[in-house]
């Protein structure tokens, strides 16, 4: 048991919370958190803890259907049969990860279509990354490789996030992010060992994607908007520059193998520290993708909301078969929800 | 050979246009959906374009001449409505065959097994959908009459006999008919009534005679893998 449930906190007087009982649940709430006990979406929790989940979980979900069109800019170019079928099973992946952390977010009381109006609004954000464009088929490689390594060390302390819900779908995430990783890299030394022009097409596709992938892990600590508070909320596990640093570690090694250069001549290990240290982070490109004024932010939510609105009448024609036979109990048809497939 | 060639490119052609809407589905479940049919397609094309060769010398670097799928399958998506129909018409041919060569004895026996489970996914997919724009909203259901006008042209080619494909085509053809009719009656649409090919065409995809888009469509698809000869990925 987690937590006071939501039930307890109605049983005072006409459902009001005096301060008592108020610090009661706040306690029991922090208790939870500080014995490292899950918190159930029945449980109590303080509207900020789970207006910051809300953020967190809706940007995650959003990056994942985002995520899906700079690589599904080459499903229809790739130089293989097998190289097609392990990026559309890739892509299809990221559809269902988005499909597990709108659940997930929905225990949170908002709705899936609330969240797709408020990404289409340009009111909640989607990762960044997938503001830059895919130029050539390397770029597929490198996002394996680098963008979901990123997101791997960043997600892999989420599976023992404090919300169970969120905590549970990275549990799966992770497993088949961490095979997207090995499949991109897996491409890059392909391309590496390749012929003269397929590794220059590697190494630009690395040169260009290096530093995107460091700012995934957000501003440095001391920018961080979020981060005390949701590190107090065992949201968030280790500092964004710990990750990072984490992560420069990992891809050194990598990229002597796949027999590719970083491009940070600044990069150098650090005895004292036993890690690597890496050169400065342009920020204010940071800032400015963030803005909106990334190479592809208006495509990105533009191919979003035309995907959105041209689907509303299919949507639409759903909602009223789905109605039209609930109200005809035992007319034969089609099940009330779109299928969903079975991977 | 040349009947897992037929075969091998309905697949190869169906799964690229599936391919092409990732990103574009209408409703989140739907892009798990459609990616995962054309999944099935190309697991099934990969494994057809084996018997006959290498299967990427034969996806990448023929001539669109010598591709011997049908018209039907390489025809653009068009909306939703449009691609749904091309499904409907599509899985419920590839569904009876299958479950013919499944039955048999022939070299596709095994492949045809393992497939008709697939496929039979894909055509209650495809016969869900119909039903529901059919019988959803006005516009929905004008647009999925118009998208199973559009396609019927193009449906007549399902039953001209592949060689070295040993089933009873004209059952095969009446099957299909009323599975068609039935479903369509069904989502309260109109079964089309105009002739299920033209004159000239009849067959013609299987003899290497293609649309106009298809060029476009290979195009695409080989570009990449044509510009770094013997390359390998």
């Amino acid at each position: 048991m987690a937590a006071v449930t939501a039930d307890q906190r109605t049983q005072g007087t006409a459902g009001t919370v005096d301060e008592a009982a108020a610090a009661a649940l706040t306690a029991a709430f922090d208790a939870a958190v500080a014995a490292d006990d899950r918190i159930e979406p029945r449980d109590w929790m303080p509207d900020a803890y789970r207006a910051s989940l809300v953020r967190q979980m809706a940007q995650h979900a959003h990056s994942e259907i985002i995520g899906m069109q700079p690589e599904a800019n080459w499903i229809t170019r790739a130089p293989s049969l097998r190289r097609k079928a392990i990026l559309m099973a890739k892509v299809q992946d990221e559809a269902g990860h988005g499909l597990y952390l709108y659940s997930a977010a929905e225990t949170l009381g908002t709705s899936r279509e609330e969240m797709l109006d408020k990404l289409h609004a340009g009111r909640q954000r989607y990762s960044s990354i997938f503001n830059y464009p895919t130029l050539t088929w390397a770029d597929v490689g490198a996002i394996g490789w680098l963008v979901d390594g990123a997101a791997i060390t960043n997600q892999v302390p989420l599976c023992r996030c404090s919300y169970g819900p969120y905590a549970r779908a990275m549990v799966r995430i992770c497993k088949e992010e961490s095979f997207h990783q090995r499949q991109g890299y897996e491409l890059l030394l392909a391309l590496s060992r390749g012929t003269a022009a397929q590794h220059e097409m590697a190494q630009d596709a690395v040169n260009r994607w290096w530093w995107p992938s460091l700012m995934m892990f957000g501003p440095p600590d001391d920018a961080s908007a979020h981060s005390a508070q949701s590190m107090a909320w065992k949201i968030k596990r280790h500092s964004n520059d710990e990750l990072r640093r984490r992560f420069v570690d990992i891809c050194v090694p990598q990229a002597q193998t796949l027999g590719l250069t970083l491009p940070d001549p600044d990069i150098r290990w650090n005895e004292e520290l036993g890690q690597h240290d890496y050169g400065a982070i342009d920020w204010t490109e940071f800032q400015e993708v963030l803005k909106g004024n990334g190479p592809c932010n208006e495509q990105r939510l533009a191919q979003r909301r035309a995907a959105h609105e041209e689907g509303a009448w299919v949507r639409d024609a759903a909602a009223a078969y789905a109605e039209k036979h609930t109200a005809r109990p035992g007319a034969s048809g089609a099940t009330a929800h779109p299928v969903e497939a079975t991977a | 050979m040349s009947a897992a060639l037929a075969l091998g490119d309905d697949a190869l052609v169906l799964s690229h246009r599936l391919g092409e809407w990732a990103g574009h589905a209408p409703v989140l479940e739907e892009e798990v959906a459609l990616a995962n049919i054309a999944l099935d397609l190309l697991g099934q094309a990969r494994m057809l374009l084996s018997f006959v060769g290498d299967e990427d010398e034969l996806a990448f670097l023929r001539e669109e001449r010598s591709f011997r799928n049908l018209q039907l399958v390489e025809q653009p998506n068009g909306d939703f409505a449009h691609t749904i129909a091309r499904q409907l018409y599509f899985s419920v041919y590839q569904h009876l065959l299958y479950e013919r060569l499944a039955a048999g004895e022939g070299e596709f026996a095994d492949l045809a097994a393992k497939a008709v489970k697939e496929v039979a996914y894909h055509r209650d997919h495809a016969e869900q959908w119909v039903l529901r724009l059919g019988d959803g909203t006005a516009e929905s259901h004008e647009r999925m009459q118009r998208g199973l006008d559009g396609l019927w042209r193009f449906t007549g080619e399902l039953f001209e006999p592949v060689e070295g494909v040993d089933v009873d085509w004209q059952a095969l053809r009446d099957g299909w008919l009323a599975a068609v009719t039935s479903v369509v009656e069904r989502a309260t649409l109109t079964p089309p009534s105009g002739p299920q090919s033209g004159a000239w065409a009849a067959g013609a995809g299987r003899q290497g005679l293609h649309t106009e888009p298809f060029g476009k469509m290979l195009a695409e698809m080989q570009h990449l893998h044509r510009s770094h000869p013997g390359a390998s990925w």
